[in-house]
């Protein structure tokens, strides 16, 4: 068999070492289109504060790792996609045949409609590329403007203040990380930052930015801010779909795929943050974009491709931040949905935050704030709906006794 | 032979030693919450659980990892961080279903248990045999991997 994949982050490079596990002979081409090997965009926050070098970003360690699995690595950009003659068109012209072929294309940073997002100094903080140009211009004292405090805002958020910036954040919602937290978590964490020195502007928009020759001008809704030095852009992600038009595959806001991540045209599969792929907690199709559901997309798409029928059962949201010394967590259904039922442990003196949503005596999301210890136990009571029986009342007076649960009911002799 | 750590909790008085002896080992301070094993305590049934890492095949720590900072050994079959590549990311400690591998703050990296190399410091430090170090395809911990069964969303293979 002919396998390619497109797309060299996590879901494609985990494909791609699948295919070889199921399929010793088959022909494996790996495609991504920037200069550098495979790498995890997860780890350039690290690389910005000089935690590792750039080679500490890249997803496999040892340099013969793709030869070594006879897996061709081809640096190229894959145009359009012909899924009636089964090729793809590359940038240069140049086309490749496929037997079965895996998008694993991911997604791009959204640069939201704003008067002077291409000057000098403004940046999306996506792409190894990317993260050297933030290196550089992340000077300590130089004034640094986030637009954007989702997750990805976040986390470079505390990059940046590593490095020693002056840092304002500017979030249009009311509070941090608004699609990974609810409102309590959210505004711990805006205390939490405004107690470390950043200033963080929650329900507000920057309207406009100029150069004003000895930096940007950075005009806001309401307020104003100094002169910035730089502006980091993470407004958020989508699919990477575009070159899909007029290939016959399926399309919503990513690539719509079935319970074996194949898409509506046979021997063409999508995984990642491409993919709109089941959601283990709403049952929907839904593009989760996180490094957990890339790599169980890559892994099952794979076995499928290679003649393994695998069945996704969906995978969970999840996410975990590190916001200058504060942890925060969440899960499948942290806000809570139709019918189910919260418990909560609020401790906003000392920074701890922990919400159960419970339906009926299952477990179906979480969140946490400062707090570290034995937090895969919340993906496994949610992902295993474990029914908690008696410990669902103990949970709702004291949802701190959590890990204490889980351990009782993997012992089936303790309730 | 695959060696695994089998922990009979009706034979754990609770003394916490094997907390103790993690943590000094493994962090030069006798601090239980550093400890790579943990004892539960259920004080209405007077009962103790000790609970760590089963070294699972899955490894969902080591998929999750996206700098490849985890990897089984070849011949324990046991997962290994691997401090000079770990970021401190902590995906693994939310994409391990058993809660069994922590973030350290104090080194920013992630921590599990890891056999001590072949000579557990728990198993040695246990008065009572509740922990002992034997043949995995005898383990005790054949109920936990099938509790972790129901929890993966991966190979159901029906073909």
């Amino acid at each position: 068999m002919n396998y390619v994949i497109i797309g060299a982050g996590p879901a494609g490079v985990v494909a791609a070492e699948t295919l070889r596990k199921h399929d010793a002979k088959g022909s494996i081409t790996l495609i991504g289109d920037e200069g550098e090997p495979p790498y995890s965009r997860m780890a350039l926050p690290y690389y910005l504060i000089d935690k590792i070098s750039e080679q500490g970003t890249y997803l496999r360690q040892t340099a013969d790792h793709y030869d070594n699995l006879k897996i061709k690595y081809r640096q190229a950009h894959v145009n359009s996609v012909d899924t009636k003659a089964k090729t793809l068109v590359f940038g240069d012209g140049k086309t490749l045949k496929y037997g079965k072929l895996l998008l694993a294309t991911g997604a791009h940073p959204i640069r939201p409609p704003v008067t002077g997002l291409d000057l000098p100094g403004v940046h999306t903080c996506w792409t190894l590329e990317d993260a050297r140009k933030i290196h550089q211009l992340a000077q300590s004292g130089a004034h640094v403007v986030l637009m954007g405090a989702g997750f990805i805002g976040s986390i470079v958020l505390e990059a940046l203040v590593m490095k020693g910036v002056s840092l304002s954040v500017v979030e249009m919602e009311d509070r941090m990380v608004p699609r990974m937290m609810d409102d309590i978590a959210g505004n711990m964490l805006k205390n939490w930052c405004k107690s470390k020195g950043v200033r963080v502007l929650t329900g507000t928009r920057i309207t406009e930015l100029s150069d004003t020759g000895k930096g940007l001008k950075v005009g806001l809704n309401k307020g104003k801010l100094p002169v910035a030095q730089l502006v980091v852009v993470a407004a958020g992600v989508q699919s990477n779909i575009g070159f899909l038009k007029g290939s016959g595959i399926k399309t919503d806001v990513g690539v719509l795929v079935d319970d074996r991540l194949q898409s509506n045209v046979e021997d063409v599969y999508a995984a990642g943050d491409v993919a709109q792929a089941k959601d283990l907690s709403t049952g929907e199709r839904n593009v989760l974009a996180i490094q957990p559901a890339a790599v169980e997309h890559g892994r099952l798409a794979a076995m499928n491709m290679a003649g393994l029928d695998t069945r996704h059962r969906g995978s969970l949201p999840m996410n975990i931040l590190d916001t200058l010394g504060l942890i925060s967590s969440s899960f499948g259904q942290w806000m809570g949905t139709k019918g189910s039922e919260t418990a909560k442990m609020v401790d906003k003196k000392n920074y701890r935050y922990l919400r159960l949503e419970f339906l009926g005596d299952r477990l179906i999301g979480a969140q946490s704030v400062g707090m570290s210890d034995h937090l895969g136990m919340l993906r496994g009571l949610i992902q295993s709906e474990t029914s908690l029986g008696p410990w669902k009342q103990t949970l709702m007076a004291s949802p701190s006794r959590i890990a204490e649960a889980y351990v009782a009911k993997m012992h089936g002799s303790l309730g | 032979m695959q060696k695994t750590l089998v922990i009979d909790p009706g034979k754990c008085t609770g003394c916490k030693q094997c907390e103790m002896a993690c943590s000094y080992v493994k962090e030069g301070t006798f601090n239980p919450s550093k400890s790579r094993i943990r004892v539960f305590d259920f004080h209405t049934e007077a009962r103790f659980v000790p609970y760590t890492c089963t070294q699972c095949d899955d490894a969902w720590c080591q998929q999750a990892c996206p700098v490849d900072a985890i990897t089984t050994d070849p011949v324990s079959g046991v997962k290994q961080v691997h401090d000079n590549l770990c970021v401190g990311c902590k995906v693994c400690t939310i994409a391990c279903p058993f809660g069994t591998i922590n973030y350290n703050v104090s080194t920013g990296k992630v921590i599990k248990c890891d056999h001590c190399g072949g000579d557990p410091e728990c198993v040695k430090a246990c008065p009572t045999q509740a922990i002992v170090y034997s043949d995995a395809e005898q383990a005790g911990f054949d109920k936990m991997r099938q509790w972790a069964a129901k929890t993966d969303n991966a190979p159901q293979t029906t073909a």
